[in-house]
C-alpha cells in the first residue's frame, strides 16, 4: 500500500460540478453532420454526381472561409467544431441539384462570412448561416436557383446537369431541353409547390413521404429527413419541441385555410410534406444559436415558422416560404425570447 | 400540476440523471475508521458564532467530553472531544470551508479503548418540548447533510409554526455518496426513535421518510419496524438529481413549490436529514455529545473504499492512508461530485457537515475547452429552480450582475450545479454565478 508520508497540498484545485455530461459541442456538430449524411446520400442517388459536387464544393467553401476569416482575425481555428460542415450540406441540400458549383461556392462563403462571422462565429449567429447564404444567391442568382431537373435520370451517375459546370458569371447552360431528354415521364420542371400554385395541381402525399419529387437536393423525402432528426433526439441532442412546434405551426395554419376552401388550398398533409418545410423544421429552425432557448420561446418560434411559411407559399411572389419564414424567426428569437422568460420555482 | 405528478411517480419537474458511481460502497457495511493519531477540531463547525474552549494546552480529556461551550445568547452549538487524550493545541488551522479556523488540538492517548463518557438518562417521552431541544443544543448537533445549521435552532423556529409533520430526507441525489443509505439501514431503531423525537419537539403528527427509488433496500428494511398507528411511514420518490434539495423533495412529496426565502415551516413542515435524526436517536437517551458521524470514503484510486464510522477532526491525510489511497495525484472533495467543497491541504479535518470525502481522478472530467453558448436549452431544461442560466451566464461574461439579480433571479440559484453538468460548451456557470452573487453582495455593502 502506497501510503503518503507528508502533506502536499493538491495541485488540481476547482470549483464544483467535477463531473460533466457527455456530449461537446463538436459531439453535437459531428452528430448532426452524421444525421444529414443519410438526407445527402438520398439526395445523390436521386440526382447523381451533380448534387455529389455541389455538396463538396459549398462544404469546402465553408470550411476555407472559416478557416480564411480565424486566421485573419487571429483567433484559434474553429474547424473542429464541425458546425462549417453543417453549414455547407445544409445549403446543398437547399439549393437545385443542378445549380451551377461557383455559385454554391459563393453561397458558402457569403453564409460562412456574412451570417456567421460577421457576428462572431459559432454561438453569436443571430441568422442560420446556410440560409443566409442562400438567400442571397436567391437574390442574386433568381433563375439558376428556380431551375429544377428531375430525379432518376438514367444518365445522373455519369454525366453532371449542364448548368452544373457552368463558367463564372456566364449564363449556365439551360436544362430544359436536357431535362426532357432523361425525364422518365413528362417532366414540367416545376416542383410540387410550383404546380400547386401555379396550376393547382396537386401531387400525391406519398410521393412527397417517400421523395421522388423534382425540388432542392433535400427537400424531396420527408421521411428519411424525419428519421435522421429522430436519432438526433434520441441521443439528446436535438430538442424534438422545435421541429414538433414548426410542423404543428404549418398544420395548424394550413388546415384553417383547408377549412376555408378545400378546393383552392391544399391539405395539411401537402404543406407538411412539400417544399423544404422538412429539412427546415429539423434541421435549420432548429439550429440552436438562432432559436430561443426558453420553453413557450420555442413553441412560438416554431409556430410562426410554421404560419409565415404558409402564408408566404400560399400568398407570396415566391413558391417556397420556409427560408424567409425561418430567418424572419431568427431575427425574432430574441424578443420571443424577452417575454417567455420561465416562470421562477416557487413563484406565485 | 405536473404530469409526472398525475401519472403518480413522486418526482420534480427539470433536474439531471448524472451517472450513480454508488456500487463501490453501496453494499459495504459501515466499519470503524482506525482512531488517528490526532484531532483537529475547529471551535466553529456551524452556521451561526464559534462555540468557547473551556479546556487548556497540557488537559487530559476523555472521549465524548464537553470542551468547548456553546456562544451565550447566539446561534452556537458546544463541542465534544472526540478522541480520548491530550489537548495539545488550541490555534489557527485550515478548514475545508474558508479562511483558517481556531481549533483544538487533541492528542489522542494510544492505549486508550477510546469509550465514550455518557451523561445523564433522558426519555423523551418525560420531556417537555423546550428540555428536548436544550437536549438536542448540549449534543452539539447541526444539519448533517452538509448545512451545519444548529439542528436545536431549527427546531425552536419551527415550534412557532403549526408544524404537521417531519420529513426525514433520505434522497442522498449526490453521486458517489453512500452514506446515509448506510446510515438508514444500519440504524432503523436510531432512526425512528430520533424522528419521533424530533416529532415531539414540533409537535407534528406525521412522519415521512423519504429515500428514492434506487435505496429500495431501506423500505424493507424499515417496514417490520413501522409504527402500527401509521404515524410514520417511509414514501419512495424518483431517483433525480437534485432531489434531496429541500425545495424539490417537499414538491416531490407533496406537489407544493415552497416560495424562495420561505421555511418549510410555513408550509408546516420540518426537514431533516436521516442522519441527524438517527445521531439525535442514538445520543440524546444517554446526554451524549455528538463525536463521530458516518462518512463515504470513496472515488478513484482507493484501495478500500467504503463507508465508515470517523471521529469529527479525522485528517485527510490519515484517512487517505487507512483507506489506501494509491493515486499519484487527485482531486480531494468533501460532500460529492456535484455540490461538493474542493480541498487543498491533507490536514483539513472531516467536520460534522462532512458525509463523503471523494478522491476524483479518472471518474472527474478533465477542464474542456470553453466555448460560447450555443443556446441549446439544455442548461434551461435541467434547472430545478426553472432560471435561466443561459441568459444568466451571458450578462456573468459581460459584468452585468445587477441585471443578472433584478431580471433574472440570480438569487433564487442555489448552486446546485445541472447547469454546468449539461452545459455541451462547457461554461463554468455555477462559477460564474458565484462570482455575480459575490459582487453583488459587494456592491451592496458599499
Ligand atoms: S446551479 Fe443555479 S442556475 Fe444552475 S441549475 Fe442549479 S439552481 Fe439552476
Ligand atoms: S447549456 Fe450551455 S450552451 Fe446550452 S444554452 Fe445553456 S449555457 Fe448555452
Amino acid at each position: 500500500m502506497a501510503k503518503h508520508q507528508h502533506a502536499h497540498p493538491v495541485v488540481d484545485l476547482r470549483t464544483s460540478p467535477y463531473i460533466r455530461r457527455a456530449p461537446s459541442v463538436p459531439q453535437i456538430m459531428r452528430n448532426v453532420v452524421y444525421a444529414l449524411l443519410p438526407v445527402c446520400a438520398f439526395s445523390v442517388y436521386l440526382f447523381g454526381i451533380s448534387a455529389l459536387a455541389l455538396m463538396i464544393v459549398t462544404t469546402l467553401a465553408c470550411l476555407l472561409s472559416e478557416q480564411f476569416f480565424c486566421r485573419m482575425a487571429g483567433k484559434k481555428s474553429t474547424l473542429p467544431d464541425f458546425s462549417a460542415v453543417i453549414t455547407g450540406l445544409l445549403l446543398a441540400l437547399t439549393l437545385p441539384p443542378g445549380f451551377p458549383l461557383w455559385m454554391g461556392a459563393l453561397a458558402g462563403i457569403i453564409g460562412i462570412s456574412m451570417g456567421k462571422l460577421l457576428f462572431g462565429g459559432i454561438g453569436y449567429n443571430v441568422f442560420n448561416p446556410a440560409l443566409v447564404g442562400r438567400a442571397f444567391v436567391q437574390a442574386a442568382f433568381p433563375v439558376a436557383i428556380s431551375t429544377w431537373t428531375p430525379t432518376l435520370a438514367a444518365n445522373r451517375f455519369s454525366e453532371f446537369i449542364p448548368s452544373t459546370l457552368a463558367l463564372p458569371f456566364m449564363t449556365p447552360a439551360p436544362t430544359a431541353e436536357w431535362s426532357q431528354t432523361v425525364a422518365i415521364d413528362g417532366f414540367t420542371g416545376a416542383t410540387p409547390l410550383a404546380l400547386m400554385k401555379f396550376e393547382g395541381v396537386m401531387v400525391r402525399t406519398s410521393d412527397l413521404f417517400f421523395g421522388t419529387t423534382a425540388g432542392s437536393a433535400g427537400e424531396t423525402s420527408a421521411l428519411l429527413i424525419l428519421l435522421c432528426g429522430a436519432y438526433l433526439v434520441a441521443r439528446n441532442m436535438m430538442d424534438w419541441r422545435l421541429p414538433a412546434a414548426v410542423i404543428a405551426g404549418t398544420a395548424i395554419c394550413a388546415e384553417c385555410f383547408y377549412l376555408l376552401d378545400p378546393d383552392t388550398y391544399p391539405t395539411p398533409l401537402f404543406m407538411i410534406f412539400s417544399g423544404g418545410l422538412m429539412l427546415g423544421a429539423v434541421f435549420m429552425a432548429s439550429d440552436m444559436v438562432a432559436s430561443p432557448v426558453t420553453p413557450w420561446g420555442i413553441v412560438l418560434y416554431g409556430l410562426l415558422i410554421g404560419l409565415l411559411t404558409v402564408l408566404i407559399r400560399l400568398f407570396g411572389g415566391l413558391t417556397e416560404g420556409v427560408m424567409y419564414a425561418i430567418l424572419f424567426a431568427n431575427a425574432a428569437s430574441p424578443l420571443l425570447e424577452s417575454f417567455t422568460q420561465p416562470k421562477v420555482f416557487g413563484d406565485q | 400540476m405536473n404530469l409526472l405528478r398525475l401519472l403518480n411517480r413522486k418526482t420534480f419537474p427539470h433536474g439531471i440523471h448524472p451517472p450513480q458511481y454508488k456500487e463501490e460502497t453501496h453494499d459495504k457495511p459501515t466499519r470503524r475508521l482506525a482512531f488517528p493519531e490526532q484531532v483537529i477540531l475547529p471551535l466553529q463547525q456551524n452556521i451561526g458564532a464559534p462555540s468557547i474552549a473551556i479546556v487548556r494546552k497540557g488537559q487530559m480529556v476523555e472521549r465524548g467530553e464537553l470542551i468547548a461551550i456553546a456562544a451565550p445568547d447566539k446561534l452556537s452549538v458546544p463541542l465534544h472531544a472526540s478522541v480520548e487524550g491530550t489537548v495539545r493545541d488550541i490555534t489557527l488551522m485550515p478548514t475545508a470551508t474558508g479562511p483558517k479556523t481556531r481549533s483544538s488540538i487533541i492528542q489522542t492517548l494510544p492505549s486508550s479503548p477510546q469509550i465514550p463518557v455518557t451523561g445523564e438518562q433522558q426519555d423523551y417521552r418525560q420531556m417537555s418540548r423546550e428540555e428536548i431541544i436544550a437536549a438536542i443544543r448540549d449534543m452539539g448537533m447541526v444539519g448533517l447533510g452538509g448545512a451545519e445549521f444548529p439542528t436545536y435552532a431549527k427546531l425552536a423556529t419551527s415550534m412557532q409554526h403549526d408544524i404537521h409533520t417531519v420529513i426525514a430526507n433520505g434522497c442522498e441525489c449526490e453521486p458517489f455518496i453512500t452514506t446515509d443509505f448506510r446510515v438508514m439501514l444500519e440504524n432503523v431503531q436510531n432512526l425512528l426513535l430520533g424522528m419521533r423525537i424530533v416529532m415531539k419537539a414540533v409537535a407534528a403528527e406525521k412522519g415521512i421518510i423519504a429515500i428514492e427509488d434506487n435505496k429500495l433496500e431501506v423500505m424493507t428494511a424499515l417496514q417490520a419496524h413501522l409504527p402500527e398507528d401509521g404515524s410514520i411511514k417511509v414514501e419512495v420518490v424518483e431517483t433525480k438529481y437534485p432531489q434531496g434539495a429541500e425545495q424539490m423533495l417537499i414538491y416531490s412529496l407533496l406537489g407544493v413549490a415552497l416560495p424562495k426565502g420561505k421555511l418549510p415551516a410555513s408550509l408546516g413542515l420540518e426537514v431533516i436529514n436521516v442522519a441527524t435524526a438517527a445521531e439525535i436517536g442514538a445520543l440524546l437517551p444517554n446526554g451524549q455529545g455528538f463525536i463521530e458521524r458516518t462518512v463515504t470514503i470513496t472515488g478513484d484510486d482507493l484501495e478500500n473504499p467504503g463507508n465508515y464510522r470517523v471521529p469529527i477532526g479525522t485528517s485527510l491525510q490519515h484517512i487517505l492512508d487507512e483507506t489506501g489511497f494509491v493515486g499519484e495525484e487527485a482531486e480531494l472533495i468533501l460532500g460529492g461530485p456535484m455540490m461538493g467543497q474542493p480541498v487543498a491541504f491533507l490536514d483539513t479535518p472531516v467536520h460534522k457537515g462532512t458525509g463523503a470525502v471523494l478522491v476524483l481522478d479518472e471518474r472527474a472530467t478533465p477542464n474542456r475547452n470553453v466555448q460560447p453558448c450555443i443556446k441549446c436549452a439544455m442548461c434551461v431544461e435541467a434547472c430545478p429552480i426553472h432560471l435561466n442560466p443561459s441568459a444568466l451566464g451571458l450578462l456573468a461574461y459581460k459584468h452585468r450582475y445587477q441585471e443578472m439579480q433584478e431580471q433574472f433571479h440570480l438569487n433564487n440559484c442555489f448552486e446546485c450545479g445541472s447547469c454546468s453538468f449539461v452545459c455541451p460548451s462547457n461554461i463554468p456557470l455555477v462559477q460564474l454565478f458565484r462570482v455575480a452573487k459575490a459582487m453583488n453582495r459587494e456592491r451592496k455593502l458599499q
